[in-house]
């Protein structure tokens, strides 16, 4: 039996090398087929009519002039009229005709009447007292926001049995719920909680103010403190901006089966989806995608607008209808990270030990409010009081976004913890060097980082107390942040089939985001049977292939590296079973390596691959390798250091980021190049967010005032400055196993640059996205103070 | 009623334009109908479907489009030509980029009856008999893509910026190119890219 183990470094032919991606040149080419490029032969369109207010009741639904168009094909009411519509671009009415225009054509056709209801859309700091009353029971959306923002299980257990729920809990659900992971406990709690039905149109009030959470003593702990610093801290409401819209194309090839291409981070997970909303079974859906143009978090469900796809289909005896969201639906509609902000105050011993924080934070995650980030975030501090309020507001319902709430609490705390090293007058390098026994588990690996981060960046040359002190109005300074995240591989499945003829294919339900998926899976694969990537053929985004989880919080590459290498590795017995006796050998004594099949201790014993896999006679080994499985191949818990260097224009207000480090630990790498593209990725999206992204609402319509690319302002090349990566490749690091890394390295760059401002000009600009306006206003308010 | 017979700048009645539409809608393939407009004789086509004529990649392609669609939207749905992305379809991030008479373009804010008798080149061209082009072999090495959806718009882009401009300051490298937006972040990639094909150190 094989031992499930990485090779040794010195036997990895692939594993841990620079290794370009596999589908690089499907994709510069063109040929990359997305679930929006789906073209087949009478592709019917659809369009989605959407409600222009942020909370409204629909009153009335007129669909005939639509249904008598020429070309339209299919009508189907999405949300029935006596619906309370929460906010703006919720679909009402989708329709499928033969092409786009005659779409949109009949999208205008249709009378929707609406009572409109008073909206609320800002996420400003709630009046004193808000929130104080009881949460009453918990909505299906209440429940879902606490469940994918990650809310404590007892939290949410305790809230169940005290409060209920205003749902019927069915078998569904629960199942459903199951199926996502959400913890036994809790699906115990939710079965068991009181219903409220009565609760479920009662208007709630927009402030609900969580229970304070007190560790040690806070009050001793300030006591104790010599130095005390309070400021205000945040990060809004920002959205995931996928280039791909989220959408759909579903078509029927019996009256019973359903087939989708839906452009997704779970292909594995929409069959059951699927199914429930269409009373069908499970095993009759068949969902495909080969590329998928960004998640990040925000794409796991076929959403409303893809049932109704489906449904659209169905009525149109089955013909493929294509729906894509529009830009300005996906901004409104399909995903925003929910906001944080708080006022906190944080006190430390004169020689910089911190031992006292206390926070009241807010923040909105949509209609059902939001849970509180994770602070103070990395850093255990003794002696603590929190106390969160989520704000239920009209702007659209939250969506995990890369890393979930970790960005906004290092904003947070990592900025109350610069301006306390300030107030200390010492060098936050020191400052954070020195709490690091407080970092942790992964406090090892922040004392490792840091000192090479502040070597790359040149910290000590650049590091100056805060305010650049010379002549002119450009103000240079430099700003560190630090972070974790768990990313422990997801359950995985992969089948391995070697055939007589030497050929080998992988099938597996999983996906590639672009973050390299399809290579490490090849990479393993290949660097285990000792044949080149080139002559494993894989199959990968099909729920015909043995089922995979969702590419989410970093747990694709620990979930298929270690089923590949299983399979591989359990393959091979079978083979070298079969191969011994040609070699006169023992199984055991075998190995493959080189293209070879050859003894051990003897390699001019040996066999080509192509040989060897003959002795297989006309049956070919097929397994199934597993995670969980067998053998220690992957690990949680990595740690991360960046700093940054910015330029603000004191005049104009603008920031200018003119060089980051990101230092980087992730366990064992499969490929260094497709690694440090992921970081290189995230500090240009942690750029991105830190300088320009808001999702700005108009308190007075309720409505999205820049739902386009050009208001949503993305960073563009012109705003990336040097970036430097360095990953933490040393035997230690290898030895942990494979732990993922697309969250990780996007949860600093705002606090990093952040501090870097604060560094620069003197004083802290409170809230991301640190645009002109807020540089000003800041300035204007120190000149203030100072005259 | 009486403003159905005011006559709009371009000689044609309300009511007059009403006519020509319905029949235009109901017998889509008539040819287009001659107005005068400031003094010269101009064909009115549509709104219904019009018979058209490309040159894409080469290769002659006909179709009957309304002329309210787009280049992108006839190059994706009419000739599944896909490489080219419709992400914000208003000119704001550069996915749909393909060349019309060897300039880049965003098609998404092109119309297609526009677009009629000159040459188009979309990615699709770049890489004929499944060999790469430099531009693109180099998009591979320096990992320039991780999603990939605005990469061939980003291919596009850099290889008309490249034809102008063989050999790029930093500067000329920043404002040409940032009219394409990724979301991934791969423009560190795409910069690497530039400084291999042009020799120089990048922006």
């Amino acid at each position: 039996m094989a031992e499930y183990k990485w090779p040794a470094p010195a036997e990895r032919k692939l594993i841990g090398q620079r290794i370009a991606r596999v589908d690089g040149p499907v994709k510069v080419s063109g040929r990359a087929k997305y679930s929006y490029d789906y073209n087949p032969k009478g592709l019917l369109f659809g369009k989605v009519l959407r409600c222009p207010y942020a909370h409204a009741r629909i009153t009335s639904i007129d669909t005939s002039a639509a249904e008598k168009m020429p070309g339209v094909k299919a009508v189907q009411v999405v949300q029935k009229p006596g619906t309370e519509i929460l906010w703006q671009g919720d679909d009402v009415v989708a329709v499928a005709a033969v092409d786009e225009p005659t779409a949109e054509d009949a999208i205008r056709a249709i009378q929707v009447k609406y009572e409109v209801l008073p909206h609320n859309v800002s996420d400003s700091e709630p009046p004193p007292g808000a929130g104080d009353g009881p949460p009453g029971p918990m909505s299906e959306d209440d429940l879902d926001d606490a469940l994918s923002n990650q809310v404590p299980e007892a939290q949410v257990i305790s809230r169940l049995q005290k409060d209920g729920v205003t749902f019927q809990v069915t078998d569904d659900m629960t199942k459903e719920l199951k199926g996502y992971g959400v913890p036994d406990a809790v699906i115990n709690a939710l079965k068991a909680a009181p219903y409220h039905p009565e609760a479920a149109n009662q208007q709630r009030p927009p402030y609900q103010k969580t229970a304070a959470q007190t560790l040690g003593d806070p009050d001793k702990g300030f006591a104790a403190a010599e130095v005390v610093s309070e400021g205000i801290y945040g990060a809004p409401v920002i959205t995931h901006c996928c280039l791909e819209t989220h959408g759909s194309a579903a078509e029927w090839p019996s009256p019973d089966h359903l087939f989708v291409h839906c452009s997704t981070q779970g292909v594995s997970g929409l069959p059951d989806q699927y199914a429930q909303a269409l009373k069908i079974s499970g095993g009759n859906v068949r969902a495909h995608q080969d590329h998928v143009g960004g998640g990040f978090g925000s794409k796991f469900s076929p959403d409303r607008w893809g049932i109704a796809t489906a449904q659209l289909s169905k009525s149109a005896g089955g013909k493929p209808v294509k729906y894509m969201l529009e830009r300005d639906s996906e901004l409104m509609t399909a995903g925003a990270r929910p906001s944080a902000f708080a006022r906190v105050k944080v006190g430390a011993k004169r020689d910089g030990t911190v031992v006292a924080w206390q926070s009241d934070s807010w923040g909105t995650g949509g209609p059902a409010g939001a849970g509180s980030p994770p602070i103070p975030y990395v850093f255990e501090i003794p002696n603590q009081r929190k106390q969160h309020t989520a704000v239920r507001t009209n702007q659209g319902p939250a969506r995990a976004w890369r890393a979930p709430n970790h960005p906004q609490a290092a904003v947070i705390t990592m900025g109350a913890l610069d301006d306390l090293a300030h107030k200390l007058n010492m060098d936050p390098l020191e400052f954070f060097t020195k709490n690091l026994d407080i970092a942790g588990p992964r406090a090892p690996i922040y004392r490792e980082e840091f000192p090479i981060a502040a070597e790359l960046m040149g910290w000590k040359e650049k590091w100056h107390p805060r305010g650049d002190k010379t002549a002119g109005p450009i103000k240079r300074g430099v700003g560190l942040s630090m972070h974790t995240w768990g990313g422990r591989g997801h359950a995985s499945n992969c089948l391995l089939t070697i055939h007589p003829d030497g050929s080998v294919d992988i099938k597996m339900g999983s996906q590639d985001l672009g973050t390299g998926t399809r290579t490490a899976i090849l990479i393993v694969a290949a660097d285990s049977l000792g044949i080149p990537m080139n002559a494993v053929t894989l199959n990968i985004g099909d729920t015909l292939y043995p089922p995979d989880g969702g590419s989410g919080g970093s747990t694709t590459i620990g979930g298929v590296s270690s089923s590949t290498r299983r399979a591989a590795l359990m393959a091979l017995d079978q083979l070298f079973a079969k191969v011994a006796p040609a070699l006169s050998a023992q199984p055991a004594d075998l190995e493959a390596k080189d293209g070879m099949v050859r003894v051990k201790s003897d390699p001019s014993k040996a066999l080509s691959w192509k040989q060897a896999c003959s002795k297989l006679g006309a049956m070919p080994v097929s397994v199934t390798g597993k995670n969980p499985g067998p053998g220690n191949l992957i690990n949680s818990g990595v740690g991360g250091v960046q700093m940054a260097d910015v330029s603000v224009d004191t005049e104009t207000g603008i920031v200018k980021v003119n060089k980051m480090v990101a230092v980087q630990d992730c366990g064992l790498i499969i490929n260094v190049k497709l690694a440090e593209s992921q970081c290189y990725g995230a500090l240009i999206m942690g750029i991105s967010y830190a300088l320009f992204e808001e999702k700005v609402l108009d308190p007075v319509t309720g409505r999205m005032l820049n739902p386009n690319m050009e208001f949503y302002r993305l960073a563009g090349l012109r705003d990336i400055p040097e970036l430097v990566v360095h990953m933490m490749t040393d035997p230690l690091n290898d030895n942990r196993g494979v732990i993922g890394l697309g969250e990780p390295p996007v949860i600093s760059p705002g606090a990093a640059i952040s501090n870097a401002v604060a560094n620069a000009i003197g004083v802290r600009v409170p809230f991301l996205p640190l645009t002109p306006d807020r540089v000003l206003a800041v300035l204007e308010q120190q000149q203030k103070a100072g005259a | 009623m009486a403003d159905d017979d005011e006559k709009t700048p371009s000689g044609v009645s309300r009511r007059e334009f009403l006519k020509i539409s319905g029949i235009a809608a109901a017998v889509p393939l008539v040819a287009p109908q001659v107005v005068e407009a400031a003094g010269e004789k101009v064909p009115v086509y549509g709104p219904g479907k019009v018979a058209m004529s490309f040159t894409i990649n080469g290769k002659k392609h006909s179709a009957q489009l309304e002329p309210r669609v787009t280049l992108l939207d006839a190059l994706r749905d009419t000739f599944d030509l896909t490489g080219a992305k419709r992400v914000c379809d208003r000119a704001e991030c550069g996915a749909c980029t393909v060349l019309l008479n060897n300039k880049p373009v965003y098609a998404c804010t092109v119309l297609a009856i526009e677009a009629q008798h000159q040459p188009i080149t979309t990615i699709e061209s770049l890489s004929e008999g499944g060999r790469l082009h430099p531009i693109q072999a180099a998009f591979v090495e320096h990992d320039a893509q991780q999603c990939g959806f605005c990469t061939p718009g980003f291919v596009m882009a850099c290889k008309a910026f490249l034809d102008e401009h063989p050999h790029p300051t930093a500067e000329q490298i920043r404002y040409h190119l940032n009219g394409n937006l990724c979301r991934c972040g791969t423009y560190k990639g795409i910069r690497e890219v530039i400084a291999q094909m042009s020799g120089t150190k990048g922006a």
